[in-house]
């Protein structure tokens, strides 16, 4: 299955073919199913989402954007589940980009959002699809029960069929489809009357991802496989040095004061072969050739004196020393995130206090497939038709939009697979960028930034400096926790600071900001990765200092909430925590929480004291997601993040020097390989009847944590600095 | 103009024979299961078979290949059924799945010259291939089940 003319197949498929069809409108509490009927009379535009044919065929539309995640394929079967469908007759096709019918009530806001990040697609769609396929299911019994002169009460349904158990006459969807009617106002449907869990045939029973069979045989189609007639190749070169604005997500504000191309070897590039043209961009230049080969001549020949860019002269290490002295000083700026109690008296009156500091450098996505868009405007240029693969199909059509003067209308957005993207695909810079080139040549271009551009013109996880206090009273309980997280990227900077999980009474967290310059974003959970690995590595700390065991001393000295507590008794069951590991080796402990779910990770590890490299040995993690969609998918999502995690801890490390990023490829911006591989990893779902949260990135947080604290048991030394790098290794080692 | 033969086909292309192989079979034939990645050799999305050798083709000259024999994933098995395929199916595998092209292929080079191969064999010799989804413990476990079920 490819998913190229993803709009052609699903108007040929749901438009007007005979059968039954649903269709979706806007109301003020969000997304709702409409009949036809009423779809004509709205005002809004409406679409149809699930196509009953009279051969049995189901067709519904899925809002979600595939990454990896396989939220194309759970996102469907909710609705196919309280249909009562039989999956086996489901289709499944891509929604076009538009959030103002298909998009999930911003929790944050007013708006209808698109946009998949923090691995909520699940969570933010479950209760609207669980409505929506139990009022088709509805209307088909309704139907049937019309055709039949019976009660609609008395009916029933198994997968696709409608029964009727007092003389066991049948009738299948498909053959409902053949004369059924939409009736014009849908019924309503109360959530009691959603199906039992016990009653599920789909959610908690895994079915295979539906994307799996393009992935191995080389068809599935990514942004940067469509071809179009006459298509040409745009490769660029943007400024080394990078110039944003604070707030990262209008994709013009990035780089939009500096970083100009000012003077360049125009005519030598131009007369190179086969290049078409060469376009100014304003943070950067667009070689745009027949080939692509061409096109990255051209790039690699350009030479360019650049405007002044904020972040000239950056450099990361120093300024993240500079953190240190914003922490400190009284008449900085901050920003409070959380107040309770008292915690000045909570010091004042404190046994004894524990402080500790912690740093992070800038982490890289490194998605494998590099950054790149279609773009193909019409011929009187006022249409655009965007291909791209993208987390938030609505944000790229508007910044496609924005770039070329447009209404959002006049772009139509083709989503396609991504091959990766970890929250850097959800603004379209890059498809905007392509939209310009197009209409400076007047073709359609393909763009595709090298690998070396995509690490250098990186949207990074920010740095972090940290400085967190805890206070205990005379009985060890922690009764005081101060947390002052300084860096760039604002709410980037702060996920995951809150300890909610806990009941410490006395609590002040705050963010100091600077603006550096460099451009940052959303990294599969970002803060999380440092936040966590602070708070919990000073948990650790206070828990060997008073000698408690580490779980004990969450339960019994920080208040760990039932939920936490339930995860981690989980934890230490899987783990076989108190059991004796192989000399050399250890283990240590975290909790994790993103999106909504919560839950306790360990790591067992091994150092080598020579080179400083840690081995992690396996892995455990017990996660509270709530009622989990897709156990075997979600599982595989959580093993992502937990070597995600592993790798970022262990490796990854962008470091910015005189204004540029000196990392360019996986030689020197090292992710994990087959050899670095835990032996083992297991993942284990608590048993949750609550709604679903976001699971993938729940694996990912713990692990800085984890390995710190199980170091801490191997050597007597913390380690403060991510990533552990061995050099750091053998820094703290020295100490 | 470079001939060589591409998935049991003969094709020739009319372009410098210092062009890089992976962008010939993407652009120039059209074949697009075989992925850039890095442009460098250095994470493995652009393997193919050159007489049944894995190369990376980023790194591969066309002319280099010229009266060769070229396999790209889409030669592998014309319907998916190289027991690698099915094992990646079996396992589900792919996440993203941009690497996974990559990864068969290296790995159909493994077991053509060792059928059975160990865990350790296995590592040795897909650990050039950069899977950034981290499905590795699957990737190990359909080779695995190739070795063992054939």
């Amino acid at each position: 299955m490819t998913m190229l003319d993803t709009n052609i197949s699903r108007r040929s498929v749901l438009a007007g073919l005979g059968g039954m069809t649903f269709c979706l409108t806007l109301g003020n509490d969000g997304v709702h199913l409409v009949s036809p009927a009423q779809a004509a009379l709205a005002n809004a535009a409406v679409t149809p989402w699930v196509r009953i044919a009279p051969d049995g065929r189901i067709t519904i539309l899925s809002a979600g954007a595939e990454m990896g995640q396989g939220s194309m394929t759970s996102l469907p079967l909710i609705v196919a589940e309280e249909m009562d469908a039989d999956w086996s007759k489901v289709a499944i096709e891509w929604v076009p980009a538009d959030p103002k019918i298909y998009g999930y009530k911003d929790p944050f806001g007013t708006e209808q959002l698109m946009w998949i990040v923090g691995s909520r697609a699940v969570q933010l769609y479950f209760t609207q699809l669980r409505t929506a396929g139990a009022q088709v299911r509805k209307v088909l019994i309704a139907n049937a029960a019309q055709s039949w002169g019976v009660d609609p009460a008395t009916l029933r349904t198994e997968p696709s069929v409608v029964i009727n158990p007092s003389n066991g006459k049948r009738l299948t969807y498909g053959e409902i489809a053949k004369f059924g009617t939409v009736p014009a106002s849908l019924p309503a449907v109360d959530p009691k009357e959603f199906k039992e869990r016990k009653e599920f045939r789909l959610i908690g029973h895994s079915v295979p991802r539906r994307d799996t069979p393009s992935k191995v045989n080389g068809t599935a189609q990514y942004a940067i496989d469509v071809k179009l007639p006459g298509l040409v190749y745009a490769s660029t070169l943007h400024s080394p040095v990078h110039s944003a604005q604070p707030g990262v997500w209008d994709p013009g504000k990035q780089d939009q004061s500096g970083a100009a191309p000012e003077s360049w070897n125009d005519a030598q590039v131009r007369a190179m072969k086969g290049v078409i043209a060469v376009v100014k961009l304003h943070n950067g230049l667009a070689v745009v050739a027949d080939r692509f080969e061409h096109a990255k001549a051209g790039r690699d020949a350009l030479t360019v004196t650049w405007a002044k860019s904020k972040a000239d002269g950056f450099n990361s290490d120093a300024a993240l020393e500079d953190y240190v002295q914003v922490s400190a000083d009284p008449n900085a700026k901050a920003v409070k995130l959380e107040e309770k109690g008292d915690v000045k008296a909570a010091f004042a009156n404190a046994a004894k206090t524990y402080s500790a500091e912690f740093r992070s450098d800038y982490g890289y996505h490194a998605q494998m497939e590099p950054l790149n868009a279609v773009v193909r405007l019409n011929a009187s240029g006022d249409r655009a038709e965007v291909w791209e693969g993208s987390q938030a199909p609505d944000e790229s059509r508007k910044a496609v939009a924005k770039a070329l003067g447009f209404k959002d209308d006049q772009v139509e957005f083709h989503q396609c697979y991504m091959g990766g993207a970890f929250g850097r695909r959800s603004i379209g810079d890059y498809a905007a960028e392509c939209a310009l080139i197009a209409k400076e040549v007047r073709r359609p271009v393909k763009l595709i930034w090298t690998r070396e551009e995509d690490v250098a013109q990186g949207m990074f996880r920010p740095q972090s400096f940290q400085c967190l206090e805890a206070a205990t009273d005379d009985t060890g309980k922690v009764t005081g926790w101060k947390h002052c997280v300084v860096g760039d990227g604002e709410f980037l900077l702060i996920t995951g600071i809150k300890i909610p999980y806990y009941g410490v009474p006395n609590q002040y967290i705050e963010r100091r900001g600077v603006s550096h310059g460099i451009r940052l974003k959303h990294w599969r959970s970002v803060g999380h990765v440092f936040n966590t690995f602070a708070i919990e590595s000073l948990v650790d700390q206070m828990a060997t200092d008073q000698g408690m065991d580490p779980i004990a001393f969450r339960f019994e000295r920080m208040g760990a909430a039932p939920k936490a507590r339930k995860v981690f008794e989980a934890l230490a069951q899987m783990a076989d925590y108190k059991a004796q590991r192989p000399d050399g080796r250890a283990v240590g402990i975290s909790i994790t929480e993103r999106s909504g779910s919560l839950g306790a990770g360990a790591v067992e590890i091994s150092l080598d004291r020579a080179s400083g490299k840690i081995r992690v040995h396996k892995v455990w993690l017990a996660v509270d997601g709530g009622v989990i969609v897709q156990p075997a998918a979600a599982k595989a999502n959580v093993e992502s993040a937990i070597i995600y995690g592993l790798s970022c801890v262990l490796h990854e490390r962008i470091s910015i020097k005189d204004g540029v990023v000196e990392q360019s490829n996986f030689h020197d911006y090292n992710v994990m390989r087959m050899s670095d591989l835990p032996e083992e990893i297991n993942v284990q779902f608590v048993d949750a009847d609550t709604r679903p949260t976001g699971l993938g990135e729940i694996g990912n947080p713990f692990i800085a944590g984890a390995i710190s604290n199980a170091f801490y048991r191997i050597s007597g030394k913390r380690l403060r600095h991510l990533p552990f790098t061995p050099e750091r290794v053998l820094g703290a080692l020295k100490t | 103009m470079v001939s060589f033969n591409l998935n049991n086909r003969q094709v020739s292309v009319d372009a410098d024979a210092n062009t890089p192989l992976l962008w010939i079979i993407r652009d120039h034939v059209g074949l697009t299961g075989t992925k850039y990645g890095c442009g460098a050799g250095l994470c493995g999305a652009c393997t193919v078979h050159v007489d049944g050798t894995a190369q990376r083709a980023c790194q591969t000259e066309v002319g280099s290949v010229a009266g060769k024999k070229v396999v790209t994933i889409e030669g592998l098995s014309p319907t998916s059924s190289h027991p690698l395929q099915k094992a990646w199916v079996a396992e589900e595998v792919p996440q993203c799945g941009y690497c996974q092209s990559g990864q068969i292929m290296k790995a159909a080079e493994l077991l053509a010259g060792n059928p059975k191969p160990s865990r350790a064999d296995i590592i040795a010799h897909m650990d050039g291939n950069i899977c950034r989804c981290g499905t590795y413990h699957r990737i190990i476990a359909a080779i695995e089940r190739v070795a063992r079920e054939g």
